[in-house]
């Protein structure tokens, strides 16, 4: 296996853990501040995708699509919020888990009777589209370029608005302390509502980020969200850097895995059977990964402790 | 034409066509909602626009949605036989469905016409007189294109399919066919979304061309990350992966891809271009594959029905389906000793006409095959 | 009495005899669907030893649903090919005996229950859902490859497995037979949750500093508990795949796991018939919605969300009142 394949793979590895970073950043924030479990979230990253799809077929413009997805997100995370999950921060998880599961069936069942049964079309622009050639000489799609840009500028954002701006400092506090900041003075009920958009809006643009290059469909948010769940538990739930780490481990290792497992056990197998005990073993790898780690650590690399 | 569609309040099933006491009682359990439900909506749509047709009131559909869950079906199944008594299932999509349902079924001695999964347990040793696969043998469509790989002279393809039963059958039809070297062989994760380890892989293995079986919305996500990579060789795979439902979400990125299917909107056979016409007029798309097979199956169906009531003369009725005498929209077709089809199989091209991206034929590929299986069967 | 007490009284009193009503008036499917509800309750009566008694949130229980489902489905698959299980060192036959298949069940599924639970009970809280559901998805993934057993396709068993002096073919005497499982479970429960054993793990769960000053360990209490969880929701399953004579990894997935949760949570958390409730509403809903709208799903949906929000303690909690007794 030559250099150049190696780190082709590496950086479709960290892609990949960039694109889970942004489901993985909302959901954490939602927990870490409202100590709220969301199995709703790949709901929100549906959303996103339908959305933009269907600005792109009615405009033909990627960025109006992006930016419509992040306002359907925002805006059907917001109305959750307040309609369903305002009533559940005060209930235990299990509550959540049942409410949440529920909304997922809503959402899932309700896009399809808006949008039918049949995948949506969404394309990437032409001015993104196509390889580009890396130092090295490795031709590398421009678009997934884009994606690792993107995704570290919101997550360079999201660090800035949490260490520097007012509502990033009553995020901090409500993650300490809820009682206190109610007490002064702050609308908790407002910055709950506006956490929760603001996590549906970034599930809600990678949702629409990866659309593009994947098939926007009914049920698209579920395999995502839960490994979403990996990153932020081998993260830790309720950071942010956690979750950065969690997401580009999950995706080196899912990616790498894929690759280097069925090519290791060609050693000692034949071809066949390798790459199948190889493929399933990839398959189960992020999880024995989680496993490792929350025995080594039970609440994450970055999780407070208990 | 619109479809007649009465709801049952009290019942799961729903009830359609031939309101009066009919004689032959059908269930269809297939998939109509959920991320597979394009499929079995397909396979509805055709089915009933055969019975829409001919206008029967002797026989009775009662339709069931199994969710794509193995153990919904069974209990639709269970559902049907034990307080609808039909005579006849059909339906199923997913061959993990079939297999829950399928052998159940027939050891209690009604009838399955399979509508599209067809897997090599129930084409060997697990065959059965009282099944019938009415689409394919699920090999049948990677022998094509195992065929057609060997016939445009590759000889190095990269091949590719999700870890799962059907995914290993797949590659085991396309080599069975094929029967040079190989660039690689993959199996990626059920329900992967990513591909661009599997892509950078192709790139570096020095292969010719690509075959890879990936249904629904898996191909969709490979086409797209596929055309944008940069890599440039012919690619190949199964039709399903190029169906015309998938093909829209697809778009420009599937132009030129041959996909081994044994039916295709431009076949040229009578049936077929009526079959195309009435399905355009009736649900205002164009049909796929799995509506194809549906509308065979209620024709092939009704052929029998004519010959024999299935719960009165069992024998008669299995004897008037094995003989086939329907008009296929596929041309010629018989059933082989398993009960499998023997059919001509093609290749087609991905091609746009106007706005809609859609196939044409090509190529035949293999001429009246059968399966591997049938030597398996004994009955 | 309490009206909770009377509720389940009437509970009974219904499995009882409805299935029965069924089965005089020629309506063989209600009796199947209604021994589907059982074997779902005893999933989730499994579960609410976790979740009620050991306040252990599972997200994998599907897991140990499967585990039950695949002793299941390899040991009948090997009597029906008449291929050993394994010839060295000693012989192990395949087998369609429900005893035999039973024990093995439990046996396997405790084992894995044990396994999973000292790694996972290792994490608390949130972490342990999502351990749990981790562990879930490791064996669902395992499974969809395990191709001697099928893999995805699953593993169709032709014939029911039998036990002695049944014909389990009939439905109604196959329901029969879970009911007085599904019984005999919910008994156990009782029974658990009043003895020395309960009452620590009561404490276990509310209080863990005072059990550990009377000496006891609560990590090892709650690993008992969920040990015994597992395998009772691994009997369930055997069961579950001998009603649809298949087995396939969906039983092992996170939605499954989701699904037993869900019975429990319906019926009421901790209530000892909460599971028996909540499987009759879902099973209900789920078949009678379908008939309504191609788009039933949707209001399940609501239903539920309805459940969670506006009856706490869950349906029983509805009927019966806020307070737990100590069932």
């Amino acid at each position: 296996m030559s250099p150049i394949l190696i780190a082709e793979q590496v950086l479709n590895g960290l892609q990949f853990g960039v694109m889970l970073f942004l489901m993985a950043a909302g959901l954490t924030l939602i927990f870490g501040v409202m100590g709220l479990i969301n199995l709703a979230h790949g709901s929100l990253y549906m959303v996103g995708a339908f959305a933009a799809a269907a600005v792109a077929g009615l405009t033909g413009s990627f960025l109006l699509a992006l930016i419509a997805a992040l306002a359907a997100a925002a805006i059907a995370g917001a109305l959750v919020e307040i309609v369903v999950i305002r009533r559940l921060y005060a209930r235990d998880h299990l509550d959540q888990v049942l409410a949440t599961f529920a909304l997922i069936l809503i959402f899932s069942e309700g896009t399809r009777w808006i949008f039918g049964s049949f995948p949506l079309f969404l394309d990437i622009p032409g001015w993104l589209s196509g390889p580009v050639t890396l130092p090295g000489g490795i031709a590398y799609p421009l678009y997934r370029l884009v994606l690792i840009g993107a995704g570290l500028a919101v997550a360079a954002g999201l660090g800035l608005l949490i260490s520097r701006t007012r509502i990033g400092i009553q995020i901090r506090a409500g993650e300490n302390d809820r009682e206190m900041i109610a007490a002064l003075g702050v609308d908790i009920s407002k910055l709950y509502t506006i956490v929760f958009a603001l996590g549906a809006a970034l599930a809600g643009l990678a949702g629409a980020l990866v659309g593009a290059i994947q098939s926007v469909q009914v049920a698209m948010g579920e395999p995502v969200l839960i490994l979403a769940f990996v990153v932020i538990v081998i993260g830790g739930i309720g950071s942010i850097r956690g979750a950065l780490v969690g997401a580009l481990l999950v995706g080196l290792t899912d990616t790498l895995g894929g690759i280097f497992l069925p090519e290791l056990f060609k050693l000692f197998l034949d071809p066949a059977t390798a790459t199948a005990v190889g493929a399933s073993l990839a398959s189960m790898a992020i999880y024995i990964l989680m496993g490792a780690v929350l025995i080594w650590r039970p609440t994450g690399l970055f999780g407070a402790p208990a | 034409m619109k479809v007649l569609k009465t709801l049952a309040l009290t019942t799961a099933l729903t009830a359609v066509a031939g309101m009066a006491a009919a004689d032959v009682k059908v269930g269809m359990i297939t998939t109509l909602s959920g991320g597979g439900a394009s499929l079995g909506i397909d396979t509805r749509d055709g089915f009933m626009l055969a019975m829409g047709m001919a206008d029967r009131d002797d026989v009775e559909v009662v339709i069931g949605d199994d969710q794509r869950k193995p153990d919904v079906a069974v209990q639709l199944a269970d559902e049907m036989i034990q307080s609808e008594q039909v005579d006849v299932l059909t339906g199923i999509v997913w061959s993990n469905l079939a297999m829950a349902v399928v052998p159940s079924a027939t050891a209690q001695g009604k009838f399955y016409l399979s509508t599209n999964a067809a897997p090599a347990q129930l084409a060997g040793r697990g065959c059965n007189p009282n099944y019938f696969a009415v689409s394919y043998q699920n090999d049948n469509l990677h022998e094509a294109a195992g065929a057609y790989a060997k016939s445009e002279g590759y000889t190095n393809p990269f091949i590719m399919a999700p870890n799962y039963p059907a995914g290993h059958d797949s590659l085991a039809g396309f080599k069975r066919f094929y029967g040079g070297d190989l660039a690689g062989e993959v199996y990626t994760t059920l329900g992967q979304t990513d591909y661009a380890a599997e892509i950078a892989q192709i790139r570096d293995s020095g292969a010719d061309s690509i075959f890879f079986f990936l249904p629904g919305g898996m191909g969709i996500s490979f086409l797209k990350q596929y055309s944008n990579s940069g890599v440039e060789l012919p690619v190949m795979g199964p039709a399903f992966s190029f169906d015309q439902a998938i093909l829209q979400a697809v778009g420009e990125a599937a132009l030129g891809v041959k996909n081994g299917a044994n039916w295709s909107k431009d076949l040229d056979v009578p049936a077929n271009a009526d079959f195309v016409a009435a399905f355009e007029e009736a649900y205002d798309r164009l049909p796929s594959i799995y509506a194809a097979y549906g509308y065979d199956t209620a024709n092939l169906l009704l052929s029998a029905v004519d010959a024999a009531d299935p719960a009165e003369d069992p024998d008669a009725f299995r004897a008037a389906l094995k003989a086939a005498d329907f008009d296929s929209v596929r041309g010629d077709f018989s059933f082989d000793t398993n009960n499998h089809p023997v059919q001509d199989i093609y290749v087609r091209e991905v091609v746009q006409e106007g706005d809609i991206f859609t196939n044409k034929i090509v190529a035949t590929a293999i001429e009246d095959r059968s399966s591997a299986y049938v030597d398996e069967c004994k009955m | 009495m309490s009206r909770e007490t009377i509720l389940n009284a009437l509970l009974v009193a219904g499995l009882v005899a409805l299935p029965l009503g069924a089965h005089l008036a020629g309506e063989p499917f209600t009796v199947t669907l209604a021994t589907r509800a059982v074997i779902l309750a005893l999933a989730a009566v499994g579960l609410n030893i976790a979740l009620g008694l050991g306040g252990l949130v599972s997200l994998g229980h599907a897991a140990f649903f499967g585990v039950g489902g695949y002793a299941m489905g390899i040991l009948a698959s090997h009597a029906q090919s008449y291929v050993p299980l394994m010839e060295a060192p000693f012989l192990i036959e395949g087998t369609k005996s429900m005893p035999v298949i039973w024990l093995v069940a439990v046996v396997a599924s405790a084992l894995a229950a044990l396994l999973i639970g000292m790694l996972s009970l290792r994490t608390s809280g949130v972490y342990f859902i999502m351990i749990t559901l981790a562990f879930g998805q490791m064996l669902y993934y395992f499974a969809i490859g395990w191709a001697p057993y099928g893999g995805e396709d699953g593993l169709p068993i032709y014939v029911r497995n039998g036990f002695p002096g049944l014909n389990t073919l009939v439905p109604i005497q196959f329901y029969a037979l879970c009911l007085v499982v599904l019984l005999l479970a919910l008994a156990l429960h009782a029974v658990i949750a009043r003895s020395p054993f309960g009452l620590a793990l009561d404490a276990a769960r509310q209080v863990p500093e005072r059990v550990r000053a009377v000496g006891l360990n609560p990590t090892r209490l709650k690993l008992a508990a969920f040990t015994l969880s597992g395998a009772i929701t691994g009997l369930s399953g055997a069961l579950f795949a001998d009603l649809n004579r298949f087995v396939s990894p969906t039983m092992l997935s996170w939605q499954m796991s989701g699904e037993i949760m869900v019975l429990v949570i319906l019926g009421g958390t901790g209530r000892l018939f909460g599971p028996v409730v909540g499987a009759a509403v879902f099973v209900a809903l789920d078949h009678h919605l379908g008939g309504l709208t191609e788009f039933w799903q949707v209001w399940l949906g609501v239903i539920l969300l309805a459940v969670v929000l506006f009856a706490r303690g869950g349906l029983i909690g509805l009927i019966a009142g806020e307070r737990r007794t100590d069932a």
